[in-house]
């Protein structure tokens, strides 16, 4: 158990990360520290996985000096699943920025409970 | 190889190219190439149904040059494809349904965004029923949720913003916890594709290595698709959202959007971590118990409401608990009975999403339950959608409602333990469904009094376009055809899981 914990050091702060973004997604009102939030545990995934394809000792799996051995690199699908996932939560952020603007105009407040209270009033 | 066997993946590509091409049209063009495309896939599937049912096996499909371990892949049977047809079919519906609302909620320049919106959503969830890999999976996971969050904006204003930015707060919350759960399983397993996964996910459980780690990353993906799918505790985005948005957007996200992602989680169980291993963990559970709370809690809610949307919105999360109850039970005939559910919950959200729109629309756009007297008479069409839809929702013989909890019934007898709590949810649920929806049936046809008359009420039946018609009388066809035509449906739902594995 503790050499595991010692051996996957940086896997165990991705999660705690992951742990401190969800929670901050989760239960902060105000929107942008809602999305700062999105965007920590967003990121500790795609560390975990960095850190999950990586060998050490080992290069980028770019073709150099004619060298064709697999064994010589690292993993590029975790990689390009990161990349991709960059992507994806770019995306995501962007629009929930302009989302959360046009919501500013509107409502004149980031506190989604004054904004819960003043739907209500509008539905009734 | 056959030529139909390429209608996935041409028909991911052509809602695909329909949006791109939607953005350099107009409104009105734009609906038609949403409406047109929708048809298309539509038939073609049902050809590729046909087909599938013909040799009755599952078909791999490579995408790229690369061979299995590597590659990427859809794959499709019978219950891919019966769920493509169905998503075309409520896609048709939904767009004919919500097109004079539509006309009104959406500004003019910016209609063609709505549509755009509609293909991505269509392509995405059918990408989710055919893909056979992981992470394309979360990706189109994320590209449903954006679409799905533009559809509840098409109607731009206070309420929809509000409504859209919980939405995209629960389910990117659901997004994370998805993500995360895919990095687990490749983590341990070296495979994307879901069969390859299996195969490592099997051997594992035998030799009872990683045993934590993979219970609680199927926790992580549960719970993740959950949320996105607004089973009971996570529905709170739902019912602003259903609520408010324009009626095709609710149309479409009650019956395609959640229904694609519990369509992923059904693979993710019969593919990824195989049926057994999932019975065998407690997640499982979990979802059985906050289906049954789910069933009564959605239905009293939806008891409490004085909109009639939010009401249909509140059903929802009662109806989205039904099917994740059936997959709770662990069993072929729990998961059937779901899938059958899913389909007549759809059916019958679909139809009673349109209906309600015509007779608030006969009742001068009020959409309280009790400003809504005498409108059954005032739009008849829509009066009769709704009735139909009311009966199958609450699980009258002959539509389709009834069949999906006769085998919920059926499935929950097979185990001692789960049949009494089982038995008393549909129950309760069965009898608050029939209160909620017999109450606004009683209402829409109770005439008008004299006092309201000479206050200036109107009583005059009024018009409605064909593709309304159409839609209504579409809808009420489907109800019908699964509450009768049960036996075809039934077969190709549990050969089709069958082979799913």
């Amino acid at each position: 158990m503790g050499s595991n914990l010692t051996s996957n050091f940086i896997e165990i702060v991705a999660v705690i990360l992951f742990g401190i973004g969800f929670t901050d997604l989760f239960l902060h009102k105000n929107l942008i520290k809602k999305i700062i939030g999105l965007n920590i545990m967003d990121t500790a995934v795609y560390l975990f996985l960095a850190v999950k394809g990586y060998i050490s000792g080992l290069k980028a799996p770019i073709i150099v000096d004619g060298v064709q051995n697999a064994d010589a690199y690292i993993n590029p699908v975790p990689s390009g699943l990161v990349l991709t996932g960059i992507v994806v939560s770019v995306s995501v952020t962007a629009l929930m920025l302009a989302l959360t603007i046009c919501l500013y105009y509107r409502y004149h407040t980031l506190d989604l409970d004054k904004i819960s209270l003043k739907v209500r009033e509008k539905e009734e | 190889m056959s030529f139909v066997q390429n209608v996935p993946c041409f028909s991911i590509l052509a809602a695909m190219f329909a949006a791109i091409i939607t953005s350099a049209v107009k409104g009105k063009a734009a609906r038609r190439i949403s409406i047109g495309i929708s048809a298309a896939i539509g038939v073609a599937t049902a050809f590729l149904l046909a087909f599938l049912m013909g040799t009755g096996e599952s078909y791999v499909y490579v995408m790229g040059h690369f061979p299995a371990p590597w590659g990427n892949e859809l794959r499709f049977g019978m219950l891919e494809a019966a769920m493509a047809l169905l998503f075309c079919v409520i896609m048709l519906l939904a767009l004919w349904g919500g097109m004079e609302e539509a006309r009104g909620d959406l500004e003019e320049e910016k209609a063609n965004f709505y549509y755009i919106m509609a293909d991505l959503m269509l392509a995405s969830n059918l990408a989710l029923v055919y893909t056979n890999d992981l992470f394309t999976a979360y990706v189109f996971v994320e590209i449903s949720t954006i679409a799905a969050c533009g559809l509840i904006l098409g109607k731009f204003n206070d309420l929809t913003i509000a409504a859209g930015v919980r939405y995209m707060i629960m389910s990117l919350m659901g997004s994370g916890l998805l993500l995360l759960g895919i990095s687990f399983f490749y983590d341990m397993t070296g495979h994307l594709l879901m069969s390859n996964m299996k195969e490592s996910i099997l051997f594992l459980w035998q030799t009872g290595e990683y045993r934590v780690p993979l219970i609680l990353t199927i926790g992580l993906v549960s719970v993740g698709l959950a949320i996105k799918s607004a089973l009971w505790p996570f529905h709170s985005w739902l019912p602003n959202a259903y609520g408010h948005a324009t009626v095709s957007s609710s149309a479409m996200l009650s019956s395609i959007v959640s229904k694609g992602y519990i369509f992923l989680l059904l693979k993710i169980i019969y593919r990824v971590t195989g049926a057994d291993i999932f019975a065998g963990s407690h997640v499982i559970d979990i979802l059985l118990v906050f289906g049954i709370i789910g069933m009564i809690l959605g239905s009293l809610d939806a008891v409490r409401q004085k909109n009639l949307r939010k009401m249909i919105a509140y059903s929802s999360v009662a109806q989205i608990g039904y099917i994740f109850m059936g997959m709770g039970l662990g069993t072929a005939a729990g998961t059937g009975a779901g899938i059958y559910h899913i389909f007549a919950h759809a059916a019958a959200k679909s139809l009673v999403f349109v209906a309600a729109f015509g007779l608030i629309k006969a009742s001068a756009g009020n959409p309280d339950i009790s400003g809504l007297r005498g409108a059954g008479f005032r739009n008849k069409v829509a009066g009769v959608g709704f009735v139909a839809g009311s009966l199958s929702m609450v699980g009258i013989p002959g539509f389709a409602g009834f069949v999906s909890k006769l085998m919920f019934a059926e499935a929950s007898l097979e185990d001692a333990a789960y049949a009494i709590p089982v038995l008393a949810a549909l129950a309760i649920s069965t009898v608050l469904n029939a209160i909620y929806f017999m109450r606004v049936v009683l209402i829409l046809y109770t005439p008008l009094s004299e006092e309201e008359k000479a206050a200036g009420q109107k009583e005059q039946t009024m018009g409605n376009p064909w593709q309304f018609k159409a839609a209504i009388a579409g809808g009420v066809a489907l109800n019908l055809f699964l509450g009768i035509c049960t036996a075809p449906v039934m077969g190709v739902v549990q050969k089709g899981l069958e082979i799913f594995g």
